[in-house]
């Protein structure tokens, strides 16, 4: 099926548009699912992505030509239709669909299916050929609901009002939905940043996201913000940068923290479940409700979801892409 | 069970000593009796419940979870119970109410082989993934939630404001739940009478001497034998032996338990009969430790075993002679009425260990170069005017070691460790050269590096796996590991006929091909 579309170890080659999909090396044509590095990268000739992507993707690497593509926008190229619909992952983030001689493959990109205040809802695209992420695809990742992940922040902050809690959350996306949680919930304290977040907040911004009272983290060491919610990129938690607070409370926001033993060797005192990836459930729903001809998986635990598509009698196969390294944007 | 599950996953996330010791001992303070006595039996490790196997778990987890997908999410978690936990499917909404801690170890208790696996079920349905959690490592005994049993220990003193070496004094008489010990803090009771029961006292431990002794004078030295630290307690007509970690392991070595015809508590190492350690010259001879080992966790003891491996004790120090309790009065006083208690023991299964003739310190460290032809593992120093105190107190005994042997080796099986290190390769094999160039297995180390070693370790492990079977991970045999070892004996149990007394790993010598490592022949030159 679909011999048009190739799965090397650098990404999705679309072969009649001589298109590259996330390619982890300079393409001279490149369509972009969504911002977070492992997927966009800079240095390509002309890129397709929605116009936040392409917004995030110059913040990082500097202005490339390109072509917006809008959710539910389509081109045609060497006979391919190519389209963009949301994928709920993160601000801009798309699945994009590539229709050739009446076969339909469609590119998830990373995706969650809950409502997420900062992206556009996941809207499910019916396909011959799915080609899904696979972060948390083991039985054991079942995300709970994001409102009481919230409700643990909060009461920890109101235990220990002595201590600034730092959560740790990836700068593109995790931060900005914690920011908008927050605030859904009533919080409207000002909510201080670390340095690596502020250029991304205010993009979110320019983008109709409105996140409240931000303020700079910098300049207030020892007590004053104890009390205070923090939000830093997760590495810097064991940084000296964290150090400078006393006695900080660490959180880290992420579907990793599922796992006792992962989230102790985070050595941290607040493990918060938040993961903006499908989890086991929303993985196989997808696959249940769109039932393709044939499922490839991109990255992550591969195994367990071809061992879930056999006893369904579905067909699925890994592609073992490279360079996805989703272990601190989940 | 829901206060008990929320009590093990705030000890999971906790990083300081006074915030587990606080949490602690707010649970002790707040839960109902017996439940916060079986949490304690169950934090201290004395639960465990023989009808429920880790294997049990996975055939209740195999009928509702898919075998495979099962399999791949331990593989990843790195612990069973946390992936049933977590991968069990939930009933809608989780039964309203909480099932009693005591309850469910009562429950367990009574369990056969038969009804466990529907009776595991049937809590497993009524739990949320916490419950499941806390429910299913108190079930298989796998309680370790980063605390030791001391500090579960400390954390009952915290609540009612007694001190810790109280606590440990009475713990060992005592049994779950605990009671006695409950009624005695909370209430002020007063302490249970102990006199009719044989029971464990804390044991004296040494400190590693690193560098000179300075004042020499102070201190007389021991040999320090090779075999298991013991004590062994009689009142009345009961006689019982116990290791270092309280364990009763009279059974094992009845003909011990049977000569022990003293009243009182002693200090010695069990050794076997034989000529590998020591000398007459040297305060006699022993058998090594593998041949003691032979003896070690079994229920039963044959004939056959009495005969080839006859036990005795090397007595060090002694505790209580007759009723009184000899503990507080220094060394030097203490030897004597050891001596004079030893005296009247048979010398058949019983002697002292011999103060070492050495009137300085060059004349000592003389003798102990001299030692390792004897096999001997090094030299104790015990303070003349120490009281026998429980743990280790700086300054009073020291354990002076030989210099560890080490060898160059090839590695070649990673496993997974387990716990806090479940996600890395940190269990390995490694191997040296045989004469027609082929690699065997020596030995297996899980220590000696350091958390940058051991991540560089398991990186080299995940890039460089020729095949897997399970947690384990065959390697490339390219790296080279410089491993440290107390001794090695010839063994049966191992291909390569050499077993390693505690190898851990030295180095990691990147600099050296593995070509260069050492020959099975070179470590064979090693036995003592
Ligand atoms: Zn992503
Ligand atoms: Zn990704």
């Amino acid at each position: 099926m679909a011999d048009w579309v190739h799965a090397s170890p650098e990404g999705i080659y679309v072969a009649p548009a001589d298109l590259w999909i996330d390619p982890s090396t300079p393409k001279p044509f490149a369509a972009i699912t969504h911002g977070h590095a492992d997927h966009a990268r800079g240095g390509h000739g002309r890129v397709l992505a929605t116009p936040e992507t392409l917004d995030i993707m110059d913040l990082r690497y500097g202005a490339s030509p390109a072509t917006p593509m809008p959710y539910g926008a389509a081109i045609e190229q060497g006979g391919v239709a190519i389209g963009f619909h949301p994928a709920g992952h993160i601000l801009g983030s798309a699945q994009i669909s590539l229709t050739y001689r009446g076969e339909r493959v469609v590119v998830t990109g990373d995706y969650k299916r809950r409502p997420d205040p900062t992206c556009a809802l996941f809207t499910p695209v019916p396909c011959d050929i799915l080609i899904t992420e696979a972060t948390f695809a083991l039985p054991v990742f079942t995300h709970p609901p994001i409102e009481g992940e919230i409700a643990r922040l909060l009461r920890a902050q109101a235990q220990f009002p002595g201590r600034a809690i730092i959560v740790g959350a990836y700068a593109l996306g995790k931060a900005q939905r914690l920011i908008m949680e927050l605030r859904r919930v009533g919080y409207v304290a000002p909510i201080y940043l670390h340095g690596a977040m502020e250029k991304m907040c205010e993009l979110y911004e320019r983008h109709g996201v409105a996140l409240g009272a931000l303020l700079p983290a910098a300049g207030n060491a020892g007590e004053k913000l104890a009390g205070q919610i923090i939000i830093a990129p997760p590495s810097a938690l064991h940084d000296r940068w964290s150090r400078r607070f006393a006695d900080p409370l660490l959180a880290v926001a992420s579907g990793w923290m599922r796992i006792r033993q992962r989230a102790r060797q985070k050595n941290i005192d607040l493990p918060l479940v938040i993961s903006d990836h499908a989890d086991w459930n929303e993985l196989t729903q997808t696959i249940t409700q769109l039932r393709p001809a044939e499922t490839w998986i991109t990255h992550g635990r591969t195994d367990a979801l071809i061992r879930w598509c056999e006893m369904n009698q579905l067909r699925a196969r890994a592609l073992h892409l490279v360079g996805r390294d989703e272990e601190d944007a989940a | 069970m829901k206060a008990f599950a929320a009590l093990l996953d705030a000890l999971i996330y906790t990083r300081s000593r006074n915030d587990k010791l606080t949490l602690i001992a707010d649970y002790l303070r707040a839960a109902p009796d017996p439940d916060r006595g079986w949490a304690l039996a169950a934090l201290t490790g004395g639960l465990s419940f023989a009808s429920v196997k880790s294997s049990v778990i996975r055939g209740v987890a195999a009928q509702r979870v898919d075998p495979e997908l099962l399999a791949l999410s331990r593989d990843y978690v790195g612990d069973s119970a946390e992936t049933v936990a977590l991968i069990w499917p939930t009933q809608g909404e989780a039964a309203a109410g909480d099932v009693s801690l005591s309850e469910v170890v009562n429950t367990l208790a009574a369990l056969t082989r038969t009804n466990a696996p529907a009776t595991i079920e049937a809590y497993l349905d009524r739990f949320d993934a916490n419950e499941r959690y806390a429910f299913l490592k108190l079930a298989t005994g796998a309680l370790r939630v980063g605390i030791s049993a001391r500090l579960a220990k400390t954390g009952f003193a915290q609540a009612f404001g007694v001190s810790v070496d109280a606590v440990e004094e009475l713990w060992h008489a005592l049994t779950p739940p605990y009671a006695e010990l409950f009624a005695w803090g909370q209430h002020g009771g007063t302490r249970p009478d102990l006199a009719t029961r044989a029971y464990f006292r804390p044991f004296m431990l040494a400190h590693p001497l690193e560098g000179t002794l300075p004042d020499y004078d102070a201190y007389a030295a021991e040999w320090k034998w090779d075999g298991i630290r013991i004590q062994i307690a009689r009142t009345g007509n009961e006689v019982r032996l116990f290791s270092r970690g309280a364990e009763d392991i009279s059974h094992s070595f009845p003909e011990v338990v049977a000569a022990f015809d003293g009243h009182g508590v002693v200090d010695g190492e069990l050794l076997v009969r034989g000529d590998d350690q020591g000398g007459d010259h040297l305060g006699g001879e022993a058998g090594s430790f593998n041949a003691l080992q032979q003896r070690l966790g079994r229920k039963t003891v044959s004939k056959a075993m009495l005969e080839s491996a006859p036990a005795f004790v090397r007595l060090y120090d002694i505790l209580f002679d007759g009723a009184q309790d000899v503990r507080a009065l220094p060394w030097s006083a203490r030897r004597p009425i050891l001596e004079r208690f030893a005296a009247i023991l048979p010398p058949s299964h019983f002697d002292v260990s011999p103060v070492i003739a050495a009137p300085d310190w060059a004349s000592l460290v003389a003798l102990r170069e001299a030692a390792r032809a004897a096999s001997i593992e090094g030299v104790m120093l015990k303070r003349r005017d120490s009281p026998y105190v429980a743990g280790r107190v700086t300054g009073l005994w020291y354990k002076w070691k030989r210099d560890p042997l080490t060898a160059d080796c090839v590695l070649m099986y990673a496993q997974r460790g387990s716990g806090k290190r479940s996600s890395f390769y940190s269990d390995y094999t490694f191997g040296c050269w045989t004469e027609d160039g082929a690699l065997l297995p020596v030995g297996k180390a899980y220590s000696g590096f350091t958390d940058t070693e051991l991540k560089w370790l398991d990186n080299f492990v995940r890039a460089h796996t020729l095949s897997r079977f399970g947690p384990v991970r065959e390697v490339e045999k390219s790296l080279v590991l410089e491993v440290a070892f107390d001794a090695i004996q010839s063994s049966t149990r191992h291909k390569s006929g050499l077993a390693m007394r505690f190898p851990r790993i030295k180095r990691i010598r990147t600099d050296k091909p593995a070509a260069e490592a050492d020959r099975i022949a070179t470590l064979r030159a090693m036995i003592a």
